[in-house]
């Protein structure tokens, strides 16, 4: 039998990004912040409001996800139906919420920008807007060359874009370079909890990077969301791994903690993972 | 006058504006925003944009989404 000296590495390339702080001796989570357009926050999970049960539910899991930023989207008014209906933003005050409007069902550059338009109308001219552009409905992957097209437009218009892209350091760097505020590269096609597919490609663009980089798509659970941060990204925006859990707000719960854990692991520096053991009681000293 | 008001055929007034279009609808005082023909039209202007015959029209809000 053939044995590999090689050591499988899962998680353990350390990451090495000139722009992160490096370990603190005693870290101290309110000073841990990250900055998008000029804002800073805390919460390092980011929350889209889309698949819940009700708006009851909705509230309850942004709350226990402790989510500073959340996402919704921008659709027709039900005209002549359930007047009364509470909105959205009744339960998820932009008071309170930084609301990141998505772009979330345009196949092209022309209807994302238009969508961006209305919705920074509908919120009084608030410029943060989470731009997608997709390619198919069987994968919803970007379609990155239409992506950059509308960034590109939106950018020259004055918003902010957060942009959601494939998990290619190439392309990356490209939606950096002409002005987007933060990059959101998939861990896995959206609404698919497959988990983080490539790793060393989400490392290279957190490596790169001079933005926030944060992972958007494709995590299924808590330790997913922890090997998002423990890779160095800034954050992670998550819709269906918290709706779609058979309990949303206790897996909201559940996110908040990963992606705390996972930071603080980032901050302190994990160890070099090896092959075979070492002791970890002294070897000195033995009498036996 | 026929409009398409969110792609359903509508009957209106000649030259009606778009404020009397959405006092109609029992929209006023909603969080919405209003395109004519893919173009934005600015809630200050709701209450001079006249809308002419065959316009398309699409008011929209903030769902939940991710």
């Amino acid at each position: 039998m053939r044995v590999s000296g090689e050591i499988v590495y899962a998680v353990s390339i350390p990451p090495n990004r000139e722009s992160d702080p490096r370990p603190m001796s005693s870290p101290n989570p309110a000073a841990d912040t990250f900055t998008v357009a000029g804002r800073a926050y805390r919460s390092r999970l980011l929350l889209g409001t889309g698949k819940y049960k009700d708006l009851d539910e909705t509230r309850r899991a942004v709350e226990a996800s402790g989510a500073q930023i959340v996402t919704v989207a921008v659709r027709r008014t039900n005209i002549g139906q359930t007047p009364n209906e509470p909105s959205i933003l009744e339960v998820l005050p932009p008071e309170r919420y930084t609301i990141l409007p998505n772009t979330a069902g345009c196949y092209d550059a022309k209807t994302a920008v238009r969508t961006c338009r209305l919705a920074r109308e509908l919120l009084d001219g608030h410029k943060l807007v989470k731009l997608e552009v997709l390619g198919d409905e069987k994968t919803l992957f970007p379609d990155v060359v239409a992506t950059l097209e509308a960034a590109e437009e939106l950018i020259a218009d004055g918003f902010d874009v957060m942009v959601y892209t494939n998990d290619d350091p190439i392309m990356a760097k490209r939606l950096e370079e002409i002005g987007c505020v933060a990059v959101m590269p998939l861990a896995a096609p959206i609404g698919s909890g497959l988990g983080i597919r490539n790793r060393l490609n989400i490392l290279t663009i957190v490596e790169n990077a001079k933005v926030p980089i944060l992972v958007d798509a494709g995590v299924g659970t808590a330790s997913d969301a922890a090997v998002a941060m423990e890779l160095g990204c800034d954050g992670v925006l998550m819709n269906t791994a918290i709706a779609a859990a058979r309990d949303p707000v206790l897996m909201a719960s559940a996110m908040r903690k990963a992606i705390e854990a996972g930071r603080e692991a980032f901050l302190a520096g994990r160890m070099p993972a090896k092959r075979f053991a070492s002791a970890s009681s002294p070897l000195e000293g033995m009498f036996f | 006058m026929k409009i398409s008001v969110n792609g359903r055929s509508t009957e209106v007034p000649d030259g009606i504006v778009m404020s009397a279009l959405l006092a109609s609808l029992e929209l006023t005082g909603q969080r919405l925003a209003v395109e004519v023909n893919e173009e934005l039209v600015a809630r200050s202007r709701f209450e001079e944009h006249r809308l002419a015959s065959g316009d398309r029209v699409e008011i929209i809000h903030a769902v939940g989404g991710g």
